[in-house]
């Protein structure tokens, strides 16, 4: 597949993307109720907050925390490798690979065009956050800023490339779902998404430190309500995109194979 | 221009009998056991040529197609499409094929066909001014105006047909691998798709392979068929020489002006149906021409006409022929 070839379709992927996403407004909003998460965890750590702060998290801070991560995962999700697995035991990967463009590419685009309809909901959530937290909860360094941009990024691409990895081994299993549920149990403890980190005992913190959960969600957050220095957040960058890197291997890998293993089911 | 030699696709597939022992037993031990769905299979194809790729029901005929387009890597032998190694799936091949199955869809489910042809125009690099001239063509001759603008979930199944055979055609592919094109469609929709598939043939000089399950697409398009079963080939020619080889009777409708007795017609052939003043006779076809003449001499008749045996007869006894060798054969196996 030559990447000139791919480039230039992009914009029409994207465009079509944006129509599916379009297509059905009650899934869109099954899907928007479905990540209010961390809205809800808000309420229950600013409940506990209202007594005494926990760590140096008092209830702005968790108002600053919880809305952050409602944008990040906002931005950030993805969801292939529900899709992947489907097509790939139903057979309907072939369509994809009978077009002149790399099907992860497509992938990739279809997720991405999701985008304007998630910024429809994050929006008005960065600026609540504004106005509630008030701009002193945010980090107000520019050289953060330009990281959060490469960690989001970063964030989304971990996301995506795990989705794909679990969406691959559809290929080496009858079903790979179940290890999706088993990556979002983890997710959901390591990631920050249900509460700061740094409430962790520092054993608990230095593991979340080498696996990739916190990269997703926790670190961008993390940078948008000013926990780290410039000099901390190129340091955990660096990690960010070693995991990157990781997964791209894997990705790479566990499709080549993979795809010599396609049975194309179905007609 | 397609061309097949000792092309083998062996799958390894799980096999555990009913039950729930049997369930919890293949927790922890699998047996898995080969299946052949190809094995060994050669041809060649000439370009422009329009050919029929036939056999019952997994005989090995999707499974081929699939190694042609590229979709999956045969377990031995080569395959060339045009000079090009299907399994590399190289920019340049697949922009020269389209593989379009009665089974799969390719058109974008909640989006009007017009969006699918428009994002194929871009995957496929089609100019401008080349895409609207085909989309306009293929418009015309299947008379699609009133559904490119529908949501493809809306559309019944011949008119998602029509439009997957279109924009699978917008980047005017030079093989066409058609899996059974016509299948669920009503027979005047048969008509139409196979009548579209011919001319793009005709107008592109298209090399063209279909399997099918209808004899009418086959009679009306592949000149050529394959006869594959169980994986190998059982036949590749033409369609006539295939139904005089299986076949050598022709059948000769009668029609008579008054009764004939059926002891009458005995003496000319097999008689496969009569009554008062029509019949049906199976006749060698050596014997069609001195027969004919005798009975018009003969005979009170008022119409007469030659035909071949239908084609779902003539496939029929290929394949029983063919299963009756295969288990012979096993038989055989087994002895030794």
């Amino acid at each position: 597949m030559s990447v000139r070839n791919t480039i230039r379709a992009l914009p029409a992927l994207f465009r079509v993307g944006v129509f599916e996403a379009v297509a059905y407004r009650a899934e869109f909003l099954v899907w928007v109720l479905s990540t209010t998460m961390p809205l809800i965890m808000l309420a229950l750590w600013s409940a506990v907050a209202s007594e005494a702060p926990v760590g140096r998290y008092g209830q702005p801070e968790f108002v600053a925390y919880f809305l952050a991560t409602f944008i990040v995962r906002q931005l950030t999700g993805a969801w292939v490798a529900y899709e992947m697995n489907f097509e790939i035991r139903q057979g309907a990967l072939a369509m994809r690979l009978l077009r002149p463009v790399h099907p992860l590419w497509t992938y990739a685009v279809e997720n991405l065009a999701a985008l304007p309809m998630r910024l429809v909901v994050a929006l008005p959530v960065a600026i609540a956050l504004l106005v509630f937290s008030g701009a002193s909860r945010l980090s107000h360094h520019p050289v953060i800023w330009l990281i959060w941009c490469a960690a989001m990024l970063g964030g989304w691409l971990i996301t995506f490339l795990a989705n794909l990895v679990i969406g691959c081994l559809a290929f080496y299993m009858e079903s790979s779902l179940k290890l999706m549920d088993v990556w979002l149990a983890i997710f959901f403890v390591f990631s920050g998404y249900l509460y700061p980190l740094e409430l962790f005992p520092p054993i608990l913190r230095a593991v979340a430190d080498w696996l990739p959960f916190r990269y997703q969600i926790g670190f961008p957050v993390e940078l948008m309500t000013g926990a780290h220095t410039p000099a901390q957040a190129l340091l955990m960058l660096l990690r960010q995109w070693l995991f990157v890197a990781l997964m791209l291997g894997i990705v790479t890998l566990v499709w080549r194979r993979g795809l010599k293993r396609f049975a194309a089911y179905g007609g | 221009m397609i061309s097949a030699r000792q092309l083998r696709k062996h799958y390894q597939v799980h096999k555990r009998p009913p039950g729930l022992r049997a369930a919890l037993r293949s927790l922890f031990h699998r047996t898995y056991t080969t299946v052949k769905a190809v094995d060994g299979i050669s041809f060649e194809i000439s370009a422009g040529e329009r050919v029929g790729f036939l056999g019952p029901n997994g005989a090995g005929k999707t499974t081929t197609l699939k190694v042609l387009s590229g979709l999956l890597h045969p377990s031995s032998g080569e395959v060339q499409v045009d000079g090009h190694i299907p399994k590399k799936r190289e920019d340049a091949f697949l922009k020269k094929i389209m593989l379009v199955t009665g089974q799969k869809q390719q058109l974008l489910w909640d989006l009007p066909p017009a969006e699918t042809f428009e994002m194929n125009r871009a995957i496929y690099d089609v100019p401008i001014a080349q895409y609207r001239e085909t989309v306009s063509e293929l418009t015309e001759l299947l008379d699609l105006s009133d559904l490119l603008g529908k949501p493809t979930r809306q559309l019944s199944l011949g008119e998602r047909m029509k439009c997957e055979l279109a924009a699978a055609l917008i980047h005017r592919p030079k093989v066409l691998f058609l899996d059974e094109p016509t299948i669920g469609l009503d027979v005047s929709m048969q008509a139409v798709i196979r009548a579209f598939i011919k001319r793009y043939n005709e107008r592109f000089g298209a090399t063209l392979m279909l399997t099918s399950h209808y004899m009418d697409d086959v009679a009306a398009l592949t000149p050529r068929v394959i006869v594959i079963d169980k994986g190998q080939l059982s036949y590749d020619g033409g369609l006539d020489d295939l139904v005089r080889r299986v076949r050598p009777e022709k059948r000769v409708a009668l029609t008579f002006q008054s009764k004939v007795e059926r002891s009458t017609l005995e003496r000319l052939g097999k008689v496969v149906s009569v009554d008062s003043v029509a019949a049906v006779l199976q006749i060698h076809q050596d014997a069609v021409n001195s027969t004919v003449t005798w009975a018009l001499a003969n005979l009170p008749i008022k119409d007469l006409t030659v035909e071949n045996p239908p084609l779902e007869e003539v496939m029929s006894e290929l394949f029983s022929r063919s299963r009756a060798a295969h288990e012979q054969e096993a038989a055989q196996r087994g002895a030794a």
